[in-house]
């Protein structure tokens, strides 16, 4: 029953989820831009430390380069690239929420059991270090959902879809110790390429509605 | 001679209580008679009712059959330690509300005072033929007396029409419910038709029949306790009713239908199924909730106390919850903690939700008034009931030493448990679900605060209130009854609960006195002293003491100098009593918070407003989301039936003829 | 209960009650050295008790009875708090006499009388102050619930000793669940001993004040008395947030040597948390009242997270 019986590496695994379960709620709970972007970046940092400490107690090599990837990518250069946007859009202001907060972090709570309870069945039949975290990433996957959901504003559902990868990467770690890396060199050049285009867009956007408020999307229906 | 067994003593105690109320018709208007000696005779049985009961408690149930009634149907009585729990309830106190209601009662308030006390003694008999009654026959019939005196207890002062339509609402709510406890009963027989409840347990109902039996008997026994959503009568009724009335409808009336759904859920039906557990855990949550909620944002101080006992309705409920999810599962040890805390709330509520409601009585005789925004100031002019009132309050709040803080604790502990259930989902949300048991009690201390605060401190919000007067000694006495009450189960958890534990052991088969008994009567440690204890004697020795000798070191050290001046208030000049909060005003933060609870319909003064003002009105959403649109129903459905109303009586003879026929044609052999 | 017991609680609470001002007064020497002022010294928060005892008490004309109590009742409530949380040693007489879910107890008891207290005389900014302090403590208590929860799920124990005894004679592990929850108390702390962010000690004359609104009336004796009970609150939330997080060093028994041993790592750790504590409130400003729902619904936030954390990875072996 207590926490001894899982060794020291495990504990360190562990206490990294859990961060990352905390960035998520930080995430959701964010009004700015700004600081969403540096949360973001602080989550990448530490997923990218968990993964560290995976690939050193398991000495799976693979898992070496797929941290190094996050390092670059989602440390470095996405929250440089958001930085950039957000530099370039003047969109420095306060993000506004759809619902008001104490009731998104109420159903956040409401979906971190729901995944945790998903989550026990399947990483009961995994045997990997980490797959106590395979409950955290799917509630991060989960959470940043909710934020795409909740946010009016076009950058922070982008920095909410780049939050899911963070946390399907997470699961794929705990549930099997990563994706081929194919996959991951794959999806970490979605990830990125994506970013780039919605940039892109963003700019249309603007230029075509004078703001990034995509519920003026809801206009461009067949009518 | 045959030997007087307690449930034969018993019996006469219910004839004595109807003899006492019939001995009021003799002399109805003869306020004197009725008030000095029939309501302290009715005092002197109950204290019989109290120290039988508590006799009997752990005792071999003993039953009887009376030969009234209906020919072969006679009624069965039984008395085992569930029964005897709640008659201690009953009995003990039924003498603090009587020995107040002698000085309560005065000439020339509505219904005469030898009606009212034939009422009143009634209803006191009827509740104790509820927990008697060992068969579905005498169950109802006690049941519908107890309906029915307590009705017309309520419209007491019948000359007001609001409380006319309150009486009527009650009425018709208990009597929903009462069909829904009678199809319960019917659906326990199972078709066996031995309405006897020994026949109920020997039944083996299928998991679907019990889950009815279950569901109808939470929703018929919910709406006597006034869970949500059929608690609407509670706050209506309550204000309207006189304050003993109230105090014995808040305390004891609303405990017979908690002892019901005890009876039904673990005596008649066995074995649960997880989820009713849940269910009641999810009803009782949203009572208790809701019920503080509103009684945070009342304005009428015995509405205030109303919602707050639908509060703690709720909380016993979640208790019993947790039971019956810990009874499903077999965990029985833990399902007699929850069980414990669910009697001991019901015990503690009993005590200072009356003591509370008294107290409003004497404030209402003194002053005239209920609304708490005339009131204030009154602990100069009422120290007693003052301070009384205080003890009431701190229990209320759920704040050790006293009453209220034993059974929440003990339901706490029973919560901690929780994450041990074998179920994946439920031993995340449960424990979860202890925050808002918090909470509930939480808010209950500023719903107390509140009540408190503004009826008996601060400034005398009318001029009118320097004329108030203490209460009487009839009055007083009613009121230290009951404070002790609340003060010995705070301060001696570990007897009470000993003794508690009889209905515990009869209802699940197990209790917690083996891991109580070693640890002595000072201490209470339902599991282990590591696990967790609590002495709350120690609690009250160490502040009093620290009062006294404080007290004491700071006169003798330094000096015992006082002088009186006009109040600082950072230098504030205007500091009449209407620089006070409001109740309104007291109770903005939490309508600001839970905004969504509450339908709000508010004035606000504008610039140009030359008298301007600001009001607030808070409505129950219930009522118009559930009870409007189903009275309209029903007005719909039943103005459709007015089209079968010809005036004739020739057709109404037609109407009777073909029913004959059909029932003819249906009903075979 | 012997008497070499009884007098080691003597000990614990006399310590408390003169470690207690010491406290206050180090915290209010560093937020003036964070703040670049001068600072008082240590010793000011002994040297205003002992004038405001010798002060006469000026009663308001409106006063009554229960606002002389309610002084000496928060007081003893206090000293009580302060005679169950585990200071010096786990093992004293009082330790039984309440868990953590009675000291929330106590400490709703004493927040009830100030309450009142402050709606006694009838002015505009008591009966404020009372409500806005009831306002924090229903939003307080529910987090503050979640934290004892989670701890007492590691310690399977609400009595502080125990916890104490386990968490500090266990081999060292990680608990995520513990990180979560200390925070979590620190905020619930922060809030509910009247502090930056929630409310500001040092403000006077101030619309937002709680604390401070509370007990506008009091002077004299009854103020030393509420001033001392707020110290002696200030110190037992903080020995209890080192009970349930930094147990280390905590005397076992109920011998003097281990007791006296004790006391240096115990300043030790106040005098941390003390520096602590003034960085927060230098770093941080009071924020709107009714931010307060926000601040204390994070904490909330936090122990529940702490709690489902806790059910997820840290119970199977």
């Amino acid at each position: 029953m207590s926490g001894a019986a899982i060794s020291f590496s495990g504990q360190l695994i562990n206490l990294f989820a859990s961060v990352i379960l905390l960035l998520a709620f930080a995430m959701l709970a964010q009004r700015r831009v700004m600081p969403l972007i540096n949360l973001f970046a602080l989550q990448g940092a530490t997923l990218f430390l968990s993964t560290v400490v995976v690939a050193v107690s398991t000495g799976q090599h693979h898992l070496y380069w797929s941290a190094g990837l996050t390092l670059v990518l989602k440390v470095i250069a996405l929250p440089l690239i958001l930085h950039r946007l957000v530099r370039r859009l003047y969109v420095k202001w306060e993000v506004e929420s759809l619902i008001n907060i104490p009731t998104i972090m109420l159903v956040g709570i409401g979906l971190v059991i729901i995944a945790f309870n998903v989550a026990l069945p399947i990483s009961q039949l995994s045997d990997t270090i980490t797959r106590g975290t395979l409950g955290i990433a799917l509630a991060t996957v989960m959470l940043a959902f909710l934020m795409m959901i909740t946010r009016t504003k076009a950058i922070p559902q982008v920095v909410g879809f780049l939050s899911m990868e963070n946390g399907l990467f997470l699961a794929a770690t705990s549930a099997t110790y990563g994706m081929p890396m194919v996959v991951e060199l794959g999806i970490a050049l979605d990830v990125l390429v994506g970013a780039i285009i919605l940039g892109v867009f963003f700019f249309q956007i603007r230029d075509q509605f004078d703001s990034l408020d995509i519920r003026h999307m809801e206009r461009l229906k067949d009518l | 001679m045959p030997t007087l067994l307690p449930i034969d003593t018993l019996l006469i105690a219910v004839c004595a209580w109807l003899a006492v109320g019939l001995a009021g018709l003799v002399a109805p208007r003869n306020t004197r008679f009725i008030a000095k000696t029939l309501f302290p005779a009715g005092a002197l049985v109950g204290m019989l009712v109290g120290f039988v009961s508590l006799g009997s408690l752990g005792a071999a149930p003993e039953t009887a059959v009376l030969a009234i009634g209906l020919p072969d149907l006679p009624f069965h009585l039984r008395l085992d330690s569930l029964t005897a729990i709640f008659g201690v309830l009953l009995g003990f106190i039924s003498v603090g509300i009587s020995i107040f209601a002698a000085g309560y009662f005065r000439e020339g308030e509505g219904t005469a005072p030898g009606l009212l006390c034939l009422e009143y003694h009634a209803f006191l008999a009827s509740m104790l033929m509820v927990l008697l009654a060992d068969d579905a026959y005498a169950f109802m019939v006690a049941w519908e007396s107890m309906a029915l005196a307590s009705f017309f207890l309520v419209t007491t002062n019948h000359q007001h029409a609001e409380i006319r339509r309150a009486g009527y609402l009650y009425l018709l709510i208990a009597h929903v419910g009462a069909i829904s406890i009678l199809l319960s009963f019917g659906v326990m027989t199972a078709n066996s038709g031995d309405y006897t409840f020994s026949g109920m347990r020997g039944q083996h109902l299928s998991s679907f029949w019990a889950s009815a039996a279950y569901l109808l008997a939470l929703f018929g026994f919910g709406a006597k306790a006034g869970l949500v959503p059929v608690h609407v009568w509670l706050p209506e009724a309550h204000p309207a009713a006189p304050s003993p009335v109230s105090a014995m409808m808040s305390g004891v009336m609303l405990k017979t239908a908690i002892y019901g759904l005890l009876r039904v859920s673990f005596d008649l039906l066995g074995s649960p199924i997880w989820w009713w557990g849940v269910v009641a855990l999810g009803v009782g949550l949203v009572t208790a909730l809701f019920g503080v909620l509103y009684s945070t944002v009342q304005s009428d101080m015995k509405r205030l106390l109303a919602y707050s006992s639908i509060e703690n309705i709720g909380l016993i409920a979640v208790g019993i919850g947790l039971t019956l999810i810990f009874h499903s599962y077999r965990m029985e040890a833990l399902a007699a903690l929850a069980m414990t805390a669910v009697l001991y709330h019901c015990l503690a509520h009993a005590g200072f939700k009356s003591l509370l409601f008294l107290c409003t009585g004497s404030v209402l005789h003194a002053t005239k008034e209920r609304s708490l925004g005339k009131l204030g100031g009154l602990i100069h002019r009422m120290p007693w009931v003052a301070w009384l009132a205080l003890a009431g309050v701190i229990a209320s709040a759920g704040l050790p030493p006293l009453s209220g803080f034993i059974s929440e604790w003990l339901l706490l502990q029973a919560f901690l448990f929780s994450p041990g259930l074998p179920h994946p989902w439920l031993n995340m949300i449960v424990p979860v679900a202890a925050a808002l048991v918090v909470l509930v009690a939480a808010l209950a201390g500023f719903a107390m605060v509140k009540f408190y605060g503004i009826i008996f401190l601060g400034q005398m919000r009318e001029e009118s209130l320097k004329d108030a007067h203490d209460a009487g000694w009839w009055e007083r006495a009613g009121l230290i009854w009951l404070a002790l009450i609340t003060l010995c189960l705070g301060i001696f958890p570990s007897s009470v609960i000993l003794r508690i534990d009889a209905a515990t052991r009869q209802l699940l088969g197990t209790g917690l006195s083996e891991r109580m008994a070693d640890h002595g009567w000072w201490m209470l440690a339902p599991i282990s002293v590591e696990r967790a204890s609590y002495q709350p004697l120690v609690f009250l020795a160490v502040i009093v003491a620290s009062v006294l000798l404080g007290r004491q070191l700071v006169h003798h050290l330094y000096h015992g100098r006082t002088r009186r001046s006009a109040a600082w208030d950072c230098g504030y000049f205007f500091q009449g009593p209407r620089a006070q909060d409001t109740a309104e005003g007291f109770s903005q933060p939490i309508r600001r918070i839970f905004e969504p609870m509450f339908r709000l319909t508010r004035h606000f003064p504008t610039a140009r407003d030359t008298q301007p003002y600001y009001s607030v009105k808070v409505e129950d959403h219930f009522w118009h989301w559930l009870y409007l649109p189903l009275a309209r129903l029903v007005g719909g459905i039943s103005g459709l039936i007015t089209l079968l109303q010809g005036g004739r009586i020739a057709i109404y003879l037609l109407y009777s003829f073909i029913t004959l026929i059909l029932l003819l044609l249906v009903a075979r052999p | 209960m012997n008497i070499s017991g009884l007098l080691a609680q003597l000990f614990a609470i006399v310590m408390a009650l003169f470690l207690a001002p010491l406290l206050t007064g180090w915290v209010g020497q560093c937020r003036a050295w964070l703040q670049s002022r001068t600072a008082p010294p240590l010793l000011q928060p002994y040297y205003m008790l002992h004038k405001l005892f010798h002060k006469d008490v000026v009663l308001a004309h409106g006063a009554s009875s229960l606002f002389r109590v309610a002084p000496f009742v928060v007081f003893g409530c206090m000293v009580l708090a302060c005679a169950i949380v585990p200071t010096l040693s786990t093992d004293l007489p009082f330790a039984p006499a309440a868990d953590t879910i009675a000291l929330v107890g106590v400490f709703g008891l004493a927040r009830v009388f100030i309450s009142l207290a402050a709606m006694d005389i009838g002015t505009s900014f008591g009966s404020l102050g009372g409500r806005r302090e009831m306002l924090v403590g229903f939003l307080a208590e529910p987090a503050l619930l979640m934290v004892i929860f989670t701890t007492a799920m590691i310690s399977q124990s609400t009595s502080v000793a125990t916890i104490v005894e386990t968490l500090a004679h266990r081999e060292f592990a990680i608990y995520p669940s513990l990180a979560f929850a200390g925070i979590a108390f620190t905020f619930v702390s922060l809030a509910e001993n009247a502090r930056v962010p929630v409310d500001n000690p040092a403000t006077h004359l101030e619309l937002t004040m709680i604390h401070e609104a509370m007990i506008l009336e009091y002077s004299g004796r009854h103020l030393a008395l509420i001033e001392w009970a707020a110290s002696l609150k200030l110190y037992a939330y903080s020995c209890l947030g080192l009970a349930l997080f930094f147990p280390w060093g905590v005397a076992a028994g109920d011998s003097f040597p281990a007791m006296l041993a004790a006391i240096p790592l115990l300043l030790l750790k106040l005098s941390i948390g003390g520096f602590l504590l003034a960085v927060i409130e230098t770093v941080n400003a009071k924020m709107r009242i009714f931010r307060a729902p926000e601040f204390l619904g994070t904490a909330f936030l936090l122990a529940v997270l702490g709690l489902l954390v806790r059910l997820l990875l840290e119970t199977r072996v």
